[in-house]
């Protein structure tokens, strides 16, 4: 990828969240920009497991689960400041995406999907049993990281919807930064190339299962900052954060999107965060069109939708 | 003294003697050749040596170290490097890219700078792809840089892979049928590309159908049939060897003339 093309990519991603909000109707439009912004950067990480290095996890809303209840318990329980927490749960997401990532890379295609999927399941019920801890499937408060009152006595005056819009907005053209900086580098060619052909991968020198816990742990630390963000604006956590639902969620909005592109899958995730509250005119048959929206992209646009569209024009052009 | 030394090297699937008691040398900016009929055990012993198979007998030895069974990446440290009959290419990425893959070694660093994009990951990068550019000109593949992997031709595709094998700075080369697939003029370029890279120092083991190149360029040719070597030598000897000539066309022959090895 030429530099160009890095910054080009960035750009339109800044310009879209500086200047949506000067067509927001109302404060609300704020949460739902700032949970499109959480789900963006969650699946970047599975842009860079999945689109790079060619791995698959439906098990990654486990990470999410632990960023989310990090922030939730540590300031409590360790008298650490919110942020602080979210440095210590992606910690925890990259040491356990390390241990759990050994064993489970080894495995390729839906045996590594099925076992990531296990994995997921298991962060979900531990959440859900440790009611001592956690308050088990009730959820559990989470305490505000205090940073809007900082702002206010710094003389900035923000809603809460607002502060969390520019806060995620923010982490989301950094994650999505260091992905492209990722993609053009000497590991990024590397991820890309083992995704091609392991073998061939090999015989340059790669070592290929390094590689891919690598990517793994990566991926995890993106979906462990997302969970705590999410954990933070909400203020309540449950453990469907960990849930089977949300790690198919995100697979499905880098796929929709372009799993190859940082700026397809986030597109993804604007897609299919905003399609559920649009499509509610359909009521009752809302899951039957997003189903069907899901079902004509992957026909009609097999790489996503973002890829495949950049394409067609480009054919067009020539 | 030579660099790769193979002995008695053998392996089985399921019963079936695919490769038996094999043993060759290569020494540095020496060409051998491995020949045989289709299924001889050819790229079975290519396999072995470049570590995808592990061998289920005998040794192999890189610069007297004992590296048998030794994974991929660690035979690529030490400088063996490999390209694939059935062509393994990353086909969703450049022609350049390809290429540049092969300076993993030299040109990868901290996973923390290449995210970061630190002074240190562009300068390791732009090395890996200037150096890339040359040896695309080399194989004669500069103008297709920026064009996607998967759109090139099939020979094209046979001199990409060498690029990227050259990228590793081998010592000892494996080429599986480079001149496959490839028109004569084609052929012609590869021919003087692995006699250039033997020139500068590689030692070079070479599987190829095409016999007219392996006459010309090989300092030594090994004969396989069914998995065992059944004969040797310099280019003239093998071609009038009665073994080789009833292995190729299958029954014994009394003019050596017929063996074709020349054409």
């Amino acid at each position: 990828m030429r530099p160009s093309a890095k910054w080009t990519q960035l750009l339109i991603l800044f310009l879209l969240i500086a200047l949506l909000p000067l067509f927001f109707p109302s404060g609300y439009y704020f949460r739902v920009g700032a949970l499109i912004f959480v789900n963006g950067l969650a699946v970047i990480g599975i842009v860079i497991l999945t689109g790079y290095a060619g791995q698959i996890s439906l098990g990654h809303a486990g990470f999410a689960g632990i960023g989310a209840y990090a922030s939730a318990l540590a300031p409590g329980h360790l008298g650490l400041h919110p942020l602080l927490a979210v440095v210590l749960g992606a910690l925890v997401s990259a040491a356990v995406a390390w241990l759990v990532g050994r064993p489970i890379l080894r495995l390729k295609g839906y045996y590594l999907a099925v076992a990531s999927l296990g994995f997921g399941i298991l962060v979900a019920m531990v959440l859900g049993n440790e009611r001592a801890l956690t308050g088990g499937p009730d959820g559990m408060a989470v305490p505000d990281p205090g940073l809007r009152d900082l702002l206010k006595d710094l003389g900035l005056k923000l809603t809460g919807g607002e502060f969390w819009y520019w806060c995620c907005g923010l982490c989301l053209l950094i994650g999505a930064w260091a992905a492209l900086n990722l993609q053009a580098s000497p590991t990024g060619r590397a991820l890309r190339a083992l995704h091609g052909s392991e073998v061939a991968a090999r015989t340059v020198g790669i070592d290929v299962a390094r590689l891919k816990l690598q990517a793994f742990t990566i991926s995890a630390v993106y979906a462990s900052v997302a969970g705590s963000l999410l954990a933070m604006q909400n203020r309540f956590i449950t453990p469907d954060v960990a849930g089977f639902m949300h790690s198919i969620e995100m697979v499905t909005m880098a796929v929709l999107g372009g799993v190859g592109s940082v700026i397809g899958a986030i597109f993804g995730a604007v897609i299919l965060t905003l399609l559920p509250q649009v499509l509610t005119v359909f009521a009752d048959y809302e899951q039957m069109v997003l189903g069907a929206v899901m079902i004509l992209v992957m026909i009609f646009l097999p790489e996503g939708l973002i890829p495949s569209l950049a394409r067609k024009l480009r054919g067009r052009g020539e | 003294m030579s660099l790769l030394s193979v002995e008695g090297l053998g392996i089985a699937f399921g019963g079936v003697r695919a490769v038996h008691d094999v043993g060759l040398t290569v020494a540095p900016g020496e060409i051998v050749s491995i020949i045989g009929p289709n299924g001889a055990g050819k790229t079975t012993l290519f396999n072995m040596i470049s570590g995808v198979y592990l061998p289920g007998a005998g040794r192999v030895r890189l610069d007297g170290e004992d590296v048998t069974g030794m994974a991929p990446h660690l035979l690529a440290r030490r400088g063996l490097s490999r390209t694939f009959q059935n062509l393994q290419i990353f086909p969703a990425m450049s022609v350049l890219e390809n290429a540049a893959t092969g300076f993993h070694l030299r040109e990868s660093g901290a996973l923390m700078a290449d995210l970061l994009a630190l002074p240190g990951a562009r300068r390791r990068s732009a090395g890996a792809l200037a150096g890339a550019r040359d040896l695309l000109a080399r194989v004669g593949l500069d103008r297709a840089a920026d064009r996607e992997a998967g759109e090139l031709s099939y020979g094209a595709l046979k001199r990409l892979e060498i690029a990227r094998a050259l990228a590793t700075a081998p010592r000892l080369l494996l080429l599986d049928e480079p001149a496959a697939g490839c028109n004569a003029v084609e052929t012609e370029e590869i021919d003087r590309l692995i006699a250039g890279m033997a020139q500068s120092g590689i030692a070079i083991l070479l599987v190829e159908h095409d016999m007219k190149l392996v006459m010309r360029i090989s300092t030594h040719i090994v004969v396989l049939d069914h998995g065992e070597k059944i004969a040797e030598g310099d280019p003239a000897t093998v071609s009038r060897n009665p073994d080789v000539i009833a292995a190729y066309l299958g029954a014994p022959v009394a003019e050596p003339e017929a063996a074709h090895a020349d054409g």
